[in-house]
């Protein structure tokens, strides 16, 4: 397998969250009665018509310029037409040979290696809507239209990605800079990031394009990465068994961790693709594109870098800060309010991100404030707290939203400073253990650490560590 | 002559001085539906009890001292492929048999709330795909001029009704000429505005870059007026141009001294009934004698327009039509007892039993025009001789005001003498459909007749010149008396199709 390579393009969808859909006025949620956020333009009755949503074209050139596309200054509308019952109309207003944006990039990071990956193009279209098929081989579907109209990027890809971990770093990479350029969530899971993925092996280092498979139905991005392994390894014992790839459609199957046929090039459709005629070319000014460009935020890459120049932060902390814009924002409230902004970057690379995950939280829906976390170090560095015990207040602090002052009263968790009381429990624990002061007196440096844990231990963890450590030398 | 026979504006004066009342002209007008209308068959579905509340509440308004718009409490008929909310809109097929829309077309909207007097649904060929009204899924409408003939189509029930005085003016629309042909056959004025003139929100597409709606009135000035009610901009429909609309009675001063008007030989070539060319060359000398000036001159295209037009309007219709499957509205085709469908066998059967045999013929040529390895030689060369016509006209309308031709190369033909010859059927819109293809306005006007049976004069004009137009035509009405006179239908009386709503004959 070591002698192949693979040659991979991905083919993203994202469901932009603009406030009503693409070519009507119903509201863009998710979770109502199916069939009841519909209206006769998404319904796809006789004689409506489409009017494009101003919002659904700003989001689009938005995401375009963040992945450094062109924006066509000329671009329409076409329809796909193909017969599916989720489809209204049985075309789907898309973008076919003039799309909006072309010719972009971004760029991944795997392994410590940075490699751009190219962006065909990004277009707008409608979604369609879902189908529910009847239970225990029921006869019947049915069809939910609340989805149908949803505005939807596709993204494709140069076939520039050759492994499934650049795969997985490119969807990551995606999502988070249209996360930050709020126009989607794209939660796979969800459905509202979709990935399709074309791949081909040759032996490494050539440039032959061998048939491609398009793998389908991956749910995550985990998913992609093990779909594409599972792939690879399948073309590569094809080719290395003197067979040929045929070019087909695959399906992803998580249960058997392999792909498996779908339809074969062949059944592939024609989808008769036309200008639609109910909607007028689009006209993008330059004017409009720098005015758009003007208000983008800063995007993680450029976000990184800075915090690694203004922050001193290792590159790999803030890539790992900079990923979620919301991330990013909650550490550098902190950073610019604290004295040692690496200290705060442990803090939240560290505790807080270990609490959201195990919390399975999203960032915005954490109680703790940045201000509470800049109070709770500025405690640490008064004496107030431990450092140790600072951790059992910030899970304290991330869990109810409480001040760390409240629960250090609360909860009696001031660090004892108080040089006499110290010292008469340095004595004691001098006096309890002869044989390990012993053994530090003869060169033990161990002997020390279980001292100063003995200390803390009678303390409940509340003796500040300097000044033990300062008592129990002085005393032994 | 009886209530039904007068124009809109003649019974708006009526109205508005209280000589009439909007009850008693809707009722001359549903008593002449019930007396003739199974000869003509013109309607689809009758709204009658509407139509009494509606003139009712025009009465009020005007007891109550409102001021009343040009056209309140008028009956007009409504072209089938109209949505009106919560009456069936059936495009007179099958497969929309059944269909109840929940919604307006914004047209029908501006109607309502100017007081019109909705009388019914009017035949059509099937979506609006047909010059004769053969092609209807119900029933075929007759010429009230002479009942073994065709009143033209696609909006033969439209053009027929206003004949007969079953409605005092209608709205159809024109994809290749579907106002114009059947105004010209039954002897009214018809009228195709400029694209995106009148909102198309609502109007069941047959082909979205050619279908415009407009109106079928007895004389000019109802066109002028029905016009002002429809036109202007939608923001339901983003091919409707944002453009103020000028009062177009402002046009219509008798005088066209000076209008030079231009005459394409093309239009006067082989396939042009003798007898219609005479009646033409009559009415160009006519406004000749008015002040025009007339010049012949040539639109070398004019050939390719059909060609052009039977890959383009079947390419979009397909697309457009492919939403009739079943599925969610509409005609689903029902498995006998212990067959089941699969969903592709559903879709056939459902469109295979749900269209007419024109429809299906559309489709197909549509569909194969679009298909890949196909769609640069078809669609994408036709989009290209269509920027050519279009640039014909633009040419052409650099020298001339208006140009004019005849609006079909013959009077009403004979039922079953064309519909099975689709060739022959598609000349009949000859003449009309190069102007669909440029999105330009036109309009016919009755101008003579042939053995009984009337002849349209065909006026051209450059986009947004319905003024221009409709300033010629009325000079011509003025200086004519075609459009006074009434067709020989003899009716029947006491026949009281009382209630008629089923289309299902």
């Amino acid at each position: 397998m070591d002698s192949y390579e693979a040659v991979i393009g991905l083919e993203v969808h994202v469901e932009l969250h603009t406030k009503t859909k693409a070519f009507c006025s119903c509201p863009n949620e998710f979770g109502k009665e199916p069939n009841t956020n519909v209206c006769p333009i998404c319904l796809g009755l006789p004689g409506v018509l489409p009017v494009i949503n101003e919002a659904l074209l700003e989001y689009a050139i938005r995401a375009g310029l963040a992945l450094n596309c062109e924006i066509a200054a000329f671009s329409k509308f076409d329809r796909k037409n193909y017969y599916y019952p989720d489809l209204p109309k049985n075309y789907q207003i898309s973008q076919y040979d003039l799309p909006l944006c072309r010719n972009g990039y971004l760029d991944i990071e795997v392994n410590g290696a940075t490699r751009r990956v190219g962006i065909t193009r990004v277009h707008m279209e409608e979604d369609a809507g879902k189908l529910v098929h009847g239970e225990g081989g029921a006869d019947y579907s049915l069809v939910d239209l609340n989805r149908a109209g949803v505005p939807l990027l596709e993204i494709v890809s140069e076939p520039d990605i050759r492994t499934p971990e650049e795969a997985k770093a490119y969807l990551e990479k995606l999502k988070s800079i249209l996360s930050y350029i709020d126009v989607s969530d794209c939660k796979m899971e969800e459905g509202s990031l979709r990935c399709d993925a074309n791949i081909s092996v040759r032996p490494a280092g050539t440039d032959i394009l061998n048939p491609k498979t398009e793998i389908k139905n991956m749910n995550s991005f985990r998913a992609v990465q093990r779909a594409l392994e599972a792939e690879i390894k399948r073309q590569c014992a094809v080719w290395a068994g003197g067979g040929t790839v045929e070019s087909e459609t695959r399906a992803w199957d998580e249960n058997k961790g392999t792909t498996v046929p779908m339809r074969s090039k062949e059944e592939a459709s024609d989808y008769r693709y036309f200008p639609d005629p109910d909607l007028v070319p689009i006209v993008i000014s330059p004017d409009r594109v720098s005015r758009i460009r003007s208000e983008l935020p800063e995007l993680p890459d450029a976000r990184a870098r800075r915090f690694t120049s203004e922050y001193g932060l290792s590159a790999y902390d803030a890539g790992v800060l900079t990923a979620s814009r919301a991330l990013a924002d909650f550490y550098e409230a902190c950073a610019r309010n604290y004295r040692d902004p690496k200290l705060v970057s442990n803090w939240v690379t560290g505790e807080f991100l270990r609490l959201v995950n195990a919390r399975n939280l999203e960032i915005r829906d954490v109680k703790l404030t940045p201000a509470h976390l800049v109070e709770m170090l500025e405690l640490i560095d008064k004496g107030t707290i431990s450092g140790k015990i600072a951790k059992t207040v910030f899970e304290e602090m991330f869990d109810t939203g409480k001040r760390a002052e409240e629960i250090v009263k609360e909860k009696g968790l001031v660090q004892i400073s108080d040089e006499g009381e110290l010292s008469r429990i340095v004595e004691e624990v001098v006096t309890a253990n002869p044989g390990v002061v012993a053994d530090y007196r003869n060169g033990k440096e161990k002997a020390f650490a279980f001292l100063v844990g003995q200390v803390m231990k009678a303390t409940r963890g509340k003796a500040n560590p300097q000044l033990v450590n300062r008592l129990l030398k002085e005393r032994i | 002559m009886e209530i039904y026979d007068l124009t809109a504006h003649e019974l708006a004066e009526y109205i508005q001085k209280g000589e009439l009342s909007a009850e008693e002209v809707t009722r001359a007008v549903f008593s002449r539906i019930h007396e003739v209308e199974e000869e003509v068959q013109a309607y689809v579905t009758l709204t009658e009890e509407k139509a009494y509340a509606q003139a009712r509440y025009v009465d009020e308004q005007r007891r109550a001292g409102k001021k009343l718009g040009p056209l309140a409490g008028i009956p007009v008929g409504i072209k089938d492929n109209m949505c009106t909310k919560g009456i069936r809109t059936t495009c007179s097929s099958r497969i929309l048999e059944n269909f109840v829309p929940p919604y307006n077309a914004t047209v029908v909207e501006k109607l309502e709330a100017a007081g019109a007097v909705m009388t019914g649904k009017l035949n059509m060929d099937e979506f609006a795909m047909g010059s004769s009204t053969e092609n209807s899924a119900f029933f075929p409408t007759r010429n009230p001029w002479n009942l073994d003939c065709v009143p033209g189509g696609s909006s033969g029930g439209p053009a027929a009704a206003v004949a007969a005085g079953e409605a005092i003016y209608a709205l159809g629309s024109d994809t290749g000429g579907s106002i114009r042909q059947p105004a010209s056959l039954c002897g009214i004025v018809g009228m195709k505005p400029t694209y995106g003139l009148v909102s198309r929100y609502g109007l069941v597409a047959f082909a979205s870059s050619l279908d415009q709606i407009g109106p079928f009135t007895k004389d000019v000035r109802d066109c002028a007026l029905v016009l002002n009610l429809i036109a202007g901009h939608d923001p339901m429909d983003s091919t409707s141009v944002p453009n103020p609309v000028p009062d177009y009675t402002s046009f219509l001063t008798g005088d066209i001294k000076g209008v030079k008007i231009g005459v394409p030989r093309e239009f006067f070539g082989e396939g042009l009934d003798p007898r219609v060319a005479e009646m033409v060359r009559n009415a160009i000398d006519k406004l000749a004698d008015l002040g025009a000036i007339v010049e012949e001159c040539s639109f070398p295209y004019a050939e390719y327009a059909l060609p052009v037009y039977y890959i383009i309007a079947p390419a979009e219709a397909s697309s457009n039509l492919a939403r009739y499957d079943g599925v969610c509205y509409g005609y689903r085709a029902v498995p006998e007892k212990g067959e089941k469908y699969d969903i592709i066998e559903m879709y056939m059967k459902t469109r295979s039993e749900g269209f007419g045999a024109e429809v299906k013929r559309r489709i197909m040529l549509g569909t194969y025009a679009l298909s890949s390895g196909y769609y640069d030689a078809y669609y994408l060369k036709a989009l290209k001789v269509r920027t050519l016509i279009k640039d014909d006209f633009a040419r052409l309308f650099e020298n001339y005001d208006v140009l004019v031709s005849p609006t079909s190369p013959t009077p009403a033909f004979r039922f079953g003498e064309k519909a099975n010859d689709p060739l022959t059927m598609y000349l009949s819109d000859i003449y009309t459909i190069p102007v669909n293809l440029a999105g330009i306005p036109a309009l016919s006007i009755p101008c003579g007749f042939v053995d009984g049976l009337p002849v349209g004069l065909h006026l051209m004009g450059p986009a947004f010149g319905e003024g221009i137009i409709l300033k010629v035509a009325y000079a011509y009405e003025q200086n004519t008396s075609y459009h006074r006179a009434r067709p020989p239908l003899q009716g029947r009386e006491k026949v009281k199709a009382n209630g008629k709503t089923s289309g299902g004959r």
